[in-house]
């Protein structure tokens, strides 16, 4: 069976005839190409597909792209200012080197930015509580929980 | 001129393209008329295979193509092979039993690949793989080393191999068995220790890939892998299992995420994709999901070994024995006999003076998936054997275990072990003191107390690790066994305009070498930051490369670079003698400027990498045109990391939950070219090992099911799991290399166990306790306590 998708990604609409079962991440990644949106364990347990829908980080591998019909998705690239500029959270993940294979790192970015839209000032305790849905093998989560510090002051609330 | 880049905090190169999800791994490159594969692999762990049936498989929609094991065999694809031929104590060589991409006859563990389908889309691919049946006759399995190896206990234990009927692959040893039992009659003290080093499953959090292709026109393949090494990987896909010729065959290993030892090897899938985009003339791409990565990622660790340390009355070491089994699982993997025995019992002297040690390592099949070097390989293994022995010593004789250390500690340099290392340099008392003080050990008796007040209990443990980084030389490895060199390429191509592109043979996979070795290029020629390109991980860009484990690419990698940097201003000094019209004695190079000794004549590299390439004024008789150069650089011995780590663990006695509260490492790096990326790789090992010790646990049923299978049962240290860390660091540079570099990859996956069991065991007041120190184990080891 297939169905007719549509929604908003990072500002521009897309839509595509896609089976049914197809999950929200396979169409960014394999129809839109929008390959930064990473497949880390199709379990809901990394967070490497975090994207932000109407506003939420929510996992895309644990929905299918039916479910978000009509509405405004956010992907790790529609971040940055159209310019190239980074955004505040990306920039405070290089200052603090929070990254380094980088597959991790847009779903802790994305993760990070709905978090900051609530905590302009978290804790370190806040932030790694906030980190509960996102692996990360490399860093040991050390420079991420400053980058996300950091990137939240920044942010001041505001995406 | 430019400031100097050594040992300086440069944010990295890399970074944009992972912060705005431009990076390209290996599942995001889909090649024009892209085919996908999915496996079907067995559910059994030991079973035979008495019919696969494909015919359903085969006529499925979209499904181009179904390959057995039989298809394999007729095509003449060889087995996996081992890159480490160990020698058994009778002098005979290991059992290599046969490793096929897909099963022929038999399956030995759950995940053992069966057969491939190859479709369309991948959906397709993967309905069509449930449509294949095969049955099996299923056999007895073995997941236990100890119950595997041949003995008159385990009679009947069920056999793997035909050619290791006792399921053993080697029985190897090391050191002098007599004197060692010599020391043991006459020591004051003997402690001894049983130890299981739980088997790991590493988890890189990009899932292995592999997307093959084949271009009639060239008759050439290409082969996108998530590669640490992808010279390597070509070397014995070509050489030992495909018969192709190294030039038709391209291995492109680009952004990796993550490796940790489990993307060093030559899997099956990559084998199979690429011989199958010959056969369907398209690509086949093939993307581990979890599930699959947990079954057929090659895992680490699993030991199981009894120690003993043999002490005089003052805490002096007299010697060391030990004996290991280590679990191999149903194959060698591609380095997995060198791992419990080179990189193992090598390393059992640690930081310490113990005249004698002798180790004997027992290397067992099990119907497991394949053991083989993950983060630390064999180090970590040691380290836990010598700081929980040396911990444990220092109780039971009433010593301040950091006391107990210092008395034993090497002090004069080069030392020469009594396994095989000759150890270059280092300063065992200075990180061990400088940790001391940057965990406040002084104020932990405050810091208990506290605790106590809360009703919790508290401990602290201690762990001076040592490692090997940068195995070499390739002569004495080859002379224990290595079927590889151990070197590694560089080479730096001076453009017109004097901008650099160095090619490493190293690889990148989160080390950040397209910062740190860029560092190293622009601070040794004087020129900016942003005039260096580093690339890696192609072989059709890079002469060779023995890719990136054992914490060897900055000594090695790093050196071979350094070396070529050298002959790249030795010929600019030519060129320059020329242009100057001065002696090529008399020109010095300083810092991106050619001078006349003496005078104020001088020309910009950038001046002399144009002549070089537009050489209208050059010295065409004395020497070519062109400003590129390449290196092989072959250490004379391994570097040897060390340092001390402190832990302090608080536990609630109710639930037996385990806090880290505090963890300081002190780490002898050497010399370091960036501080930021050298604390990121602490940070990262140092939860590797705290995951060892506290939350991961790779378990198997009897069956040889694996009951961890999946990130909800096997359990990866989260970010609320683990504290923020103290470090620092001391130096010794290393003596044989120009960069006075040693390594920092492994360093906290090798320490941090130890030292976190050291403070559980304190907190507890027990001698020992199980890894991953869960809460239903410390809460256990609490019960039998009071009881």
């Amino acid at each position: 069976m297939s169905v007719k998708v549509s929604m908003k990604v990072n500002g521009k609409p897309a839509s595509a005839e896609l089976e049914a079962r197809t999950l929200l991440v396979t169409f960014i990644r394999e129809n839109l190409r929008l390959t930064g949106t990473h497949v880390g364990c199709d379990t809901a347990q990394c967070g490497a597909c975090t994207v932000l829908m109407n506003g939420r980080a929510i996992k895309s591998c644990s929905i299918v792209a039916m479910q978000a019909e009509g509405a405004d998705i956010m992907t790790i690239e529609g971040v940055a200012k159209p310019d190239g500029t980074l955004h505040p959270m990306q920039q405070a993940f290089k200052e603090n080197h929070g990254l380094q294979c980088g597959f991790c790192t847009p779903g802790m970015v994305m993760n990070a930015l709905d978090f900051a839209k609530g905590h302009p000032n978290p804790t370190e305790k806040e932030v790694r509580e906030s980190l509960e849905g996102n692996l990360c093998r490399c860093t040991g989560y050390h420079n991420i929980v400053k980058s996300i510090m950091a990137g939240a002051r920044a942010m001041g609330g505001k995406i | 001129m430019n400031a100097p880049l050594i040992g300086v905090s440069v944010q990295r190169k890399e970074d944009y393209r992972f912060l705005t999800g431009a990076g390209q791994y290996t599942d995001d490159v889909t090649l024009p008329d892209q085919a996908y594969a999915a496996f079907v692999r067995s559910p059994h762990a030991h079973a035979a295979i008495k019919r696969i049936s494909i015919e359903k498989a085969k006529t499925a929609p979209g499904v181009i193509g179904v390959y057995t094991g039989a298809d394999l065999a007729n095509a003449k694809l060889g087995s996996l092979p081992c890159g480490w031929l160990i020698t058994d104590v009778n002098g005979q060589p290991m059992k290599e039993p046969p490793h096929p991409c897909l099963a022929q006859g038999k399956v030995r563990h759950v995940g053992d690949p069966v057969t491939v389908v190859v479709a369309t889309t991948l959906e397709q691919a993967r309905d069509a793989a449930e449509k294949v049946e095969v049955d099996y006759d299923v056999l007895p399995a073995v997941v236990d080393p100890v119950k595997a190896r041949g003995t008159k206990e385990n009679a009947g234990a069920p056999v793997l191999h035909d050619i290791a009927p006792d399921n053993i692959c080697y029985v190897w040893a090391l050191g002098d068995k007599a004197k060692v039992d010599e020391a043991f009659a006459k020591a004051a003290h003997v402690t001894k220790l049983d130890f299981v080093n739980n088997r790991l499953i590493p988890n890189a959090i990009e899932p292995r890939a592999a997307n093959g292709s084949y271009s009639r026109a060239n008759d050439a393949y290409t082969l996108y892998v998530a590669s640490q090494n992808p010279h390597v990987e070509r070397l014995l896909m070509t050489a030992f299992v495909m018969g192709l010729p190294e030039h038709k065959v391209r291995v492109i290993a680009p952004d990796v995420g993550g490796g940790f030892g489990s993307k060093i090897y030559l899997y099956a899938e990559d084998v199979v994709v690429t011989w199958a985009a010959k056969q369907l003339n398209r690509p086949v791409k093939w993307t581990a999901d979890r599930s699959e990565a947990f079954l057929s990622d090659a895992h680490g660790r699993d030991h199981v070994t009894t120690a003993e340390l043999a002490l005089d009355k003052d805490g002096k070491f007299l010697a060391m024995r030990v004996k290991t089994t280590a679990n191999l699982g149903a194959y060698l993997s591609t380095f997995a006999s060198c791992i419990p025995t080179i990189l193992y019992a090598t390393l059992l002297a640690g930081q310490y003076k113990t005249p004698q040690i002798y180790c004997e390592v027992t290397a067992v099949f099990t119907n497991t998936t394949p053991v083989d070097a993950y983060r630390g390989a064999g180090r970590p293994e040691a380290t836990y054997v010598v700081e929980r022995l040396v911990e444990t010593a220092a109780r039971e004789l009433k010593i301040d275990p950091a006391e107990i250390r210092r008395r034993n500690f090497v002090k004069e340099f080069p030392y020469q072990t009594p396994v095989a290392l000759q150890y270059d340099t280092g300063n065992y008392g200075a990180t061990l003191e400088a940790a001391q003080q940057l965990a406040d050990v002084k104020g932990y008796a405050a810091r208990k107390e506290e605790s106590s007040k809360k009703g919790k209990l508290r401990g602290i443990g201690y762990a001076a690790y040592i490692e090997a980084c940068g195995i070499a030389p390739s002569a004495v490895a080859g002379s224990l066994g290595a079927r590889a060199g151990l070197f590694e390429a560089g080479e730096v191509r001076v453009h017109p305009t004097g901008s650099v592109t160095v090619f490493t043979g190293s690889h990148s996979h989160g080390q950040g070498h397209e910062t740190t070795f860029a560092q190293v290029v622009a601070d040794r020629l004087g020129i900016a930051l942003e005039a260096v390109d580093i690339v890696h991980g192609d072989t059709s860009k890079i002469l060779f490369g023995m890719g990136t484990y054992g914490s060897r690419s900055i000594a090695v990698g790093g050196t071979a670079i350094a070396k070529a940097l050298d002959k790249i201003v030795a010929k600019g000094k030519k060129i320059a003698a020329h242009l100057m019209e001065a002696a090529e004695a008399d020109i010095e190079y300083d810092r991106g400027v050619f001078k006349v000794a003496g005078t104020d004549k001088q020309k910009a590299f950038g001046e002399v990498a144009f002549a070089a390439y537009v050489p209208h004024n050059y010295p065409h008789d004395k020497l070519e045109p062109g400003l590129n150069e390449n290196a092989f650089y072959d250490p004379a011995n391994f570097t040897f990391p060390a340092g001390t780590y402190v832990c302090e663990v608080e536990v609630d006695r109710d639930t037996g939950q385990v806090s880290v509260e505090r963890f300081t490492a002190v780490d002898d790096f050497g010399k370091i070219i960036n501080p930021m990326i050298v604390e990121g790789q602490v940070h990262g090992g140092l939860v590797q090992g705290i995951g060892q010790a506290l939350t991961e646990g790779c378990s198997y049923d009897a069956a040889g099911q694996l009951v961890t299978g999946s990130l909800m049962d096997y359990c990866l240290p989260r970010a609320g799991d683990v504290p923020s860390f103290k470090i620092d660091t001391r130096e010794t540079p290393c003596t044989h290399n120009p960069l006075g570099v040693k390594g920092c990859g492994e360093a906290g996956a090798i320490g941090a166990p130890a030292a976190v069991m050291n403070a559980i065991t304190d907190a507890l007041g027990v001698k020992d306790l199980a890894m991953p120190a869960t809460a239903q184990t410390v809460w256990r080891s609490l019960q039998k306590k009071a009881a």
